[in-house]
């Protein structure tokens, strides 16, 4: 029999799933290798069996067996919560796949209001009627969850989205029975600009709002380091990788990284590690104009969380 | 109240977002209603509030993993327009050129990966093999190609742009890097394999898949609405910029920038989808879901961009489409010529690609406008796969976002799928008869959206 797989997204955008398919006629010579049981986005596997005349109003969600499982997306519902459950009792093996699965992610960004907050700006916005909520839809939870918070997981593959290669050789590894080799390096470790040590930015951050100094025509490898020439980039506190061997994909563009991989090490603080940083290079925390989103990436378990008392009205 | 009983597909599979299908059948078995309803709610329109504005563009891309693209560039414009920062003519070219690059991989992705399985495999096939995972067994050549073809697309802009999916080149006031003449060179080289495999992808359509079909393409999940999408001054097929034109379901029609969209469209919440539902406020007779009359209901997307334009400025997707409205007329109805008028699009995208990297503007290193933050107000718009797309954005003296409204392509396309999956459960389910083969049916009714 061959090994089966189960994927699912939870409280994501699908962008791990399309990373996956950008490897192409490699995820096809994996895909002859394996039985693919459960993949909404790909196939017709559903929750319930819509014939067998139970009501679904209560129904429990049911997923089939297999030896590894895949979630991107958060857990943000109570439907994402049952979902979440259901695969980690079926699954041997269970990968959180992309940040914010694996730290809550963009969506996380969320954790900065209360969900009641948040229906009503979203809901009040465009509708005459201010507090007409949907009622007959799964129920917000309280915050945005990754997915280890909720239940057990056995590999984490962040990014946003994951490096595509690295995603098949996790399974590969896996389908070997071996651990996969998660290297933590930062962004700073991979990146090959050029760094003095000292920064040219008079001490204080500026905004993204002109085109970094480089010279075009030269390699990457001839631009000075963003971060050294003023511009915020979370290349020291952030997980590598997203550009394999080769230069960060975001240095390729030549912006600066905003963390999508989060944290360097799994419990890591993207927010207090960048703070230290500056502060230790006598940079004025001040100069940036939202520290809250030093999180950006990484607002799941509980780093993010509602102000307690709002002053600017929302 | 007498028995009655609700079948539902949850979820609904081979779609990119999250829904599910709930068919009320009442007590003699008919369909007495069939909602579609989107399960997740993320509240982007919260969480962007407060945070200086040039850096939207890089957390709102988070939308959608399949068009973030689209999302990153209606952005950079609505961000533009807050700080009242002008792009240079390269700036925007390089925008629209990866808009049009980001659309190519998307239409691969629908026809192929997504809705193909259903007709090349067939609509009652096997639910484990009537997949990608199938279609590589049965044809595997085609799969191959298939798969380069979109990771091609995919590549061109990781290459040029440094990300593809999540993108970050699109900056407040142009674009982060400029071409150099060996990127363009590449990339006009890698355009043309694109293009040729548009042709083909059309042609092998057309004549192994839409001609099994000609009787559904019509029929399946059938309505007569008015339709939404962009176009220039001229009436030509824009899928970057442009006025937006807004048709009745009579063909008649009004144009007007997407600045003044409140105008023309409003939002009403329905109790039981996360979805907001949009409609033609414009035409002053509300908004109805009921199918014997609906009212105000528009569709965007492939086909309604299709009917909207008066032409397409590329030579190959204009002869298609004028097979096409000879076929089908204009506007063409039909729910699953959604699928055909993808294809064009695909062509047009492909046209398009190659026309902007033979531009010799292309590579002029000037792509940039320093930007100033200030208070503002901004709408972006552009077209992205699934329909017009506006994002809507007002700031502080500091730059940074007080408000947001954002209508993504899938929002107007929820009314008339609702109408389309009651259209097409009325239609199949008789004397409360169910099976797999229906449900699967009715979701091709969705599929055709590609929400």
């Amino acid at each position: 029999m061959l090994p089966r797989l189960s994927f699912e997204c939870l409280h994501g955008c699908s962008g791990c799933e399309m990373a996956l398919l950008d490897c192409g006629e490699q995820l096809l010579g994996l895909l002859d290798r394996v039985e693919i049981v459960h993949f909404p986005l790909l196939m017709d596997h559903k929750y319930h069996n819509p014939l067998s005349g139970a009501s679904d109003e209560e129904g429990e969600i049911i997923l089939p067996e297999a030896e590894i499982g895949l979630v991107s997306g958060g857990v943000a519902n109570v439907e994402q919560l049952q979902v979440a459950r259901a695969l980690r009792a079926q699954c041997r093996t269970l990968i959180s796949l992309g940040t914010c699965a694996t730290h809550g992610g963009i969506p996380a960004l969320r954790n900065q209001w209360t969900s009641e907050e948040t229906l009503q700006t979203v809901f009040a916005y465009g509708s005459p009627e201010k507090a007409l909520l949907p009622s007959e839809v799964p129920a917000l939870l309280d915050r945005v969850y990754s997915v280890d918070e909720q239940v057990a997981v056995d590999v984490a593959l962040p990014g946003c989205p994951p490096r595509p290669e690295m995603m098949l050789e996790v399974i590969e590894a896996l389908l070997r029975r071996e651990s996969p080799d998660l290297a933590h390096k930062s962004v700073c470790e991979t990146c090959p600009v050029i760094r003095k040590g000292k920064g040219q930015g008079q001490g204080t951050m500026q905004r993204f709002l002109a085109n970094a100094d480089y010279d075009p025509e030269e390699p990457v490898e001839q631009m000075r380091c963003l971060l050294e020439q003023g511009l915020l980039c979370m290349g020291p506190v952030t997980a590598g990788g997203c550009g394999g061997r080769e230069t960060p994909l975001c240095i390729r563009a030549r912006v600066p990284c905003r963390g999508c991989y989060g944290p360097v090490r799994p419990g890591g603080n993207q927010l207090l590690d960048m703070m230290n940083g500056l502060a230790s290079n006598g940079i004025d925390y001040r100069s940036l104009v939202d520290r809250k989103s030093l999180l950006r990436f990484s607002g799941g378990h509980g780093l993010l969380k509602p102000a307690r008392k709002r002053k600017e009205s929302n | 109240m007498p028995k009655s009983q609700v079948v539902s597909i949850h979820p609904v599979t081979r779609i990119e977002g999250q829904a599910r299908v709930d068919i009320h059948l009442d007590e003699s078995g008919r369909v007495s209603d069939a909602r579609v309803a989107i399960s997740a709610l993320r509240g982007f329109e919260q969480f962007v509030v407060g945070r200086p504005a040039e850096e939207i563009p890089r957390i709102v891309s988070r939308i959608c993993g399949i068009c973030p693209w689209m999302h990153h560039l209606a952005a950079v414009k609505a961000v533009d327009g807050c700080f009242g920062a002008v792009p240079p003519p390269t700036g925007q070219l390089l925008r629209e050129l990866c808009q049009v690059i980001a659309h190519i991989h998307d239409k691969i992705l629908h026809f192929f990966f997504l809705a193909a399985p259903d007709f090349v495999l067939g609509p009652d096939g096997d639910y484990s093999v009537r997949n990608i995972m199938g279609l590589v067994r049965q044809e595997p050549e085609l799969a191959a190609r298939v798969a380069r073809m979109r990771q091609l697309g995919q590549a061109m802009l990781a290459r040029f742009a440094g990300k593809s999916i999540h993108p970050v080149a699109g900056v407040a006031g142009g674009f982060s890097k400029p071409m150099l003449e060996t990127e363009r060179r590449e990339l006009a080289a890698d355009a043309l394999v694109l293009l040729d495999f548009a042709s083909f992808a059309l042609d092998y359509a057309k004549r192994s898949v839409f001609s099994r079909f000609r009787e559904e393409l019509q029929s399946l999940g059938a309505i007569t609405t008015g339709f939404l999408g962009a176009v220039d001054a001229q009436g030509n097929l824009q899928l970057y910029d442009g006025l937006l034109r807004l048709m009745r379901p009579d063909g008649s029609w009004v144009d007007f920038p997407a600045s003044d969209y409140e105008r023309h469209l409003a939002e009403q919440v329905e109790p039981w989808s996360y979805a907001k539902m949009v409609y033609a406020k414009s035409w002053g007779e509300g908004f109805s879901l009921n199918p014997a009359a609906p009212m105000g209901v528009y569709r965007v997307n492939t086909l309604a961009r299709l009917n909207v334009c008066g032409q397409i400025a590329t030579p190959r997707a204009q002869a298609e489409l004028e097979d096409f409205r000879a076929q089908f007329g204009r506007p063409a109805q039909g729910t699953l010529l959604y699928h055909w008028a993808r294809l064009i699009e695909l062509v047009y995208a492909c046209e398009r690609t190659v026309e902007l990297l033979a531009d010799e503007r292309i590579t002029d290193p000037l792509v940039r406008t320093p930007a100033e933050p200030k208070a503002g107000r901004g709408i972006g718009h552009v077209e992205a796969p699934r329909g017009t797309l506006i994002h809507d954005y007002s700031t502080d003296d500091n730059g940074c976002i007080t408000r947001a409204n954002l209508i993504v392509g899938t929002t107007h396309n929820i009314a008339p799928m609702n109408l389309s999956v009651r259209q097409a459960a009325a239609s199949l389910i008789c004397d409360g008869e169910v099976s797999e083969s229906i449900l699967n049916r009715i979701e091709m009714a969705i599929r055709a959206y590609d929400p």
